[in-house]
């Protein structure tokens, strides 16, 4: 707890090097992930995307969110992932998906108008609302624990939202199961 | 709540070490860490095989230096035996496979606290290399990688062996993973926090949390064993149906980081059970060591308490790999979700409606009433699961039959595959 405050406090440089080094292997990982050819490579470097996004998170004092983000995403998705290229033996004859002058054209012009955005929103100022003081995060989770100031909101205030949401994604598995389940079939139980 | 956050006041730490020393005594807690789990894992290779030797009347490794020099020799010749490459294999990840396996165990070490802190002259330092807020989730989260490490090495050496035992392993740690989180919420809501520091703080000022919440004890075990891949649940190695499984294509000190990774595995499995059910490094029955002053003799004692915890979840894990047959691959998957994973969630349930019954009944959490509670409860649960439930269920491989339309499903098949007979039968 006192290293972070730390990091904040005494030592901005320790922050923001590391700040740009896990952004930057972000970025670069994922450049790799979406030029790769096998997907087995192409997975892995999005494990590696995932991760460096973690550590971004925990440099904003958001460990919870980092954990989950390695728990979830690195953990547990790209797992299965993995497992059901491994399981197809995926990656023989691929063929791209972005074929045509055409859609590469489209492909390039989305991605500038993302980066325009992105451009547009640094310039742009924060509403008051959104926005918390500084070291804000870091003092609640030195008074309270890492957990406390997500799960008071997701359990008290917002308790309907969020029980909604899960029902909506109970719904998603159910309507997944009965969609990949083999229909009136003999072996269908 | 409030007389253990008191007590936490005066236990805490009383002065911050300056910046300066704090650094140099995590550079020396990372060195000692890193060289005590390098010599486990070499003495416990030693200590499985005196053990297995043990208990099956025999001697055991006796040449080099009486045995006890056996590790080092063992190092030796995987350093200097030849390297195979497959031609088939895909070498980048291949090579990666045996690092990326190794590396998740020693990294969960970062966030456990192995002993109580050292009031030095220069300031209070933590006996944990990064006292995480997350502490526990951290955890969950670095062991939830070991998986790419088997899976990577068995897709990547282009063997069947190796491709099928890897596609259990995955299957298998993903499915026992799940048990293993949902047995330590009953942990996390007794503590209120997820950092491990203040899990071993409330179980030594309250109860260990083997007597408030037993059954999660016993599902963390099972789903601990799953997780490092030991006996009954090493599938992902089974010698004799997949020869080795994931790291059959390996060979010499590549294979040997496979085997370390496991030992390691298995340090970090021990210590964790330690933590979240045994205290950490509490000493049972005063709290004398909680206590401020710390002093160097209560850093060394609640060492050795910590120790030997984990020392003997390192023996118990022995112990069952030499007692236990292999489970079937059926038979994991079901005891993993069709009687682990709902046995969880319902304890949870349980735990959580009892500690309001208790809490709106006046017993506040920390007196003695409610820990009664919860150990009656706990012995009634562990008496139904063991007793009743369990007859032929956890331990006996005899679960989870195969049903009857499977069975003549399967023999259909294999009959129409059958050569037909050279003779044919007549009605005699």
């Amino acid at each position: 707890m006192q290293s972070t405050s730390m990091a904040h406090g005494s030592l901005p440089l320790l922050y923001t090097f590391h700040f740009y080094l896990f952004g930057l292997i972000a970025i670069v990982s994922a450049l790799l992930f979406v030029t790769r050819k096998s997907p087995v490579a192409a997975a892995l470097w999005l494990v590696n995307t995932m991760f460096c996004l973690a550590a971004l998170y925990v440099l904003l004092d958001a460990q919870f969110i980092g954990a989950i983000q390695v728990l979830v995403y690195a953990g547990a998705i790209m797992v299965v992932f993995l497992f059901v290229i491994m399981l197809l033996n995926l990656g023989q004859g691929i063929r791209n998906d972005i074929r045509g002058l055409g859609w590469k054209l489209t492909a390039g012009a989305v991605s500038l108008a993302i980066l325009a955005e992105i451009f547009a929103l640094t310039k742009a100022r924060t509403p008051m609302v959104l926005t918390l003081p500084q070291g804000y995060i870091a003092q609640q989770v030195a008074e309270t624990g890492a957990i406390t100031p997500i799960a008071g909101p997701l359990f008290n205030e917002y308790l309907l939202a969020f029980e909604v949401t899960s029902v909506l994604l109970l719904a998603a598995v159910v309507g997944a199961v009965m969609l990949g389940k083999e229909r009136g079939g003999e072996r269908a139980r | 709540m409030t007389p253990l956050y008191a007590l936490l006041q005066i236990s805490g730490p009383t002065t911050e070490p300056g910046f300066g020393f704090w650094l140099l005594m995590t550079v020396v807690k990372l060195i000692a860490i890193f060289t005590v789990y390098m010599l486990g894992a070499a003495m416990l290779t030693l200590a499985e095989r005196k053990i297995s030797a043990w208990m099956q009347d025999r001697h055991g490794p006796n040449r080099v230096g009486k045995g006890w020099l056996q590790p080092i020799a063992d190092g030796i010749k995987n350093f200097v035996k030849e390297e195979t490459y497959p031609e088939a294999a895909n070498l980048p990840i291949f090579i990666l496979a045996p690092v990326i396996s190794f590396i998740p165990a020693l990294v969960t070490w970062a966030v456990i606290p192995f002993a109580a802190p050292w009031g030095s002259k220069w300031g209070v330092v933590e006996m944990v290399l990064a006292p995480l807020p997350i502490g526990y989730l951290f955890i969950l989260a670095i062991s939830s990688l070991g998986v790419y490490g088997i899976v990577l090495a068995g897709w990547s050496s282009n063997n069947k062996y190796a491709l099928l035992g890897s596609i259990r392993s995955s299957a298998q740690m993903v499915s026992y993973e799940i048990s293993m989180g949902m047995a330590t919420i009953p942990v996390l809501l007794l503590a209120g926090n997820v950092s491990l520091s203040h899990i071993v703080t409330q179980q030594a000022f309250e109860t260990w949390n083997v007597i408030n919440l037993t059954v999660a004890f016993f599902i963390f075990l099972v789903a601990a064993f799953a997780e490092t891949n030991r006996l009954p649940f090493d599938l992902p190695e089974a010698e004799s149906e997949l020869i080795t499984g994931y790291h059959t294509e390996y060979s010499a000190m590549k294979f040997s980081l496979f085997f370390i990774a496991e030992y390691c595995n298995m340090i970090t499995a021990s210590a964790l059970m330690a933590t979240l059910f045994f205290g950490g490094w509490d000493i049972p029955f005063t709290l004398w060591d909680n206590l401020a002053p710390h002093t160097g003799l209560k850093t060394l004692l609640t060492l050795g308490a910590f120790a030997t915890k984990t020392l003997f979840f390192l023996f118990l894990f022995m112990w069952i790999r030499w007692t236990l047959p292999r489970f079937r691959y059926d038979q994991l998957m079901s005891l993993g979700w069709k009687f682990m994973l709902p046995l969880a969630l319902a304890y949870i349930v349980a735990i959580a409606s009892l500690i309001l019954v208790l809490q709106m009944l006046g017993f506040a959490q920390g007196s003695w009433p409610f820990h009664l509670g919860l150990a009656m409860f706990n012995i009634v649960a562990v008496i139904v699961l063991f007793m009743i439930l369990d007859r032929g269920r956890i331990i006996s491989p005899a679960y989870s039959r195969l049903n009857q339309r499977d069975v003549e499903e399967l023999r259909a098949v294999a009959g129409a595959r059958r050569a037909p007979p050279l003779v044919p039968e007549s009605g005699d």
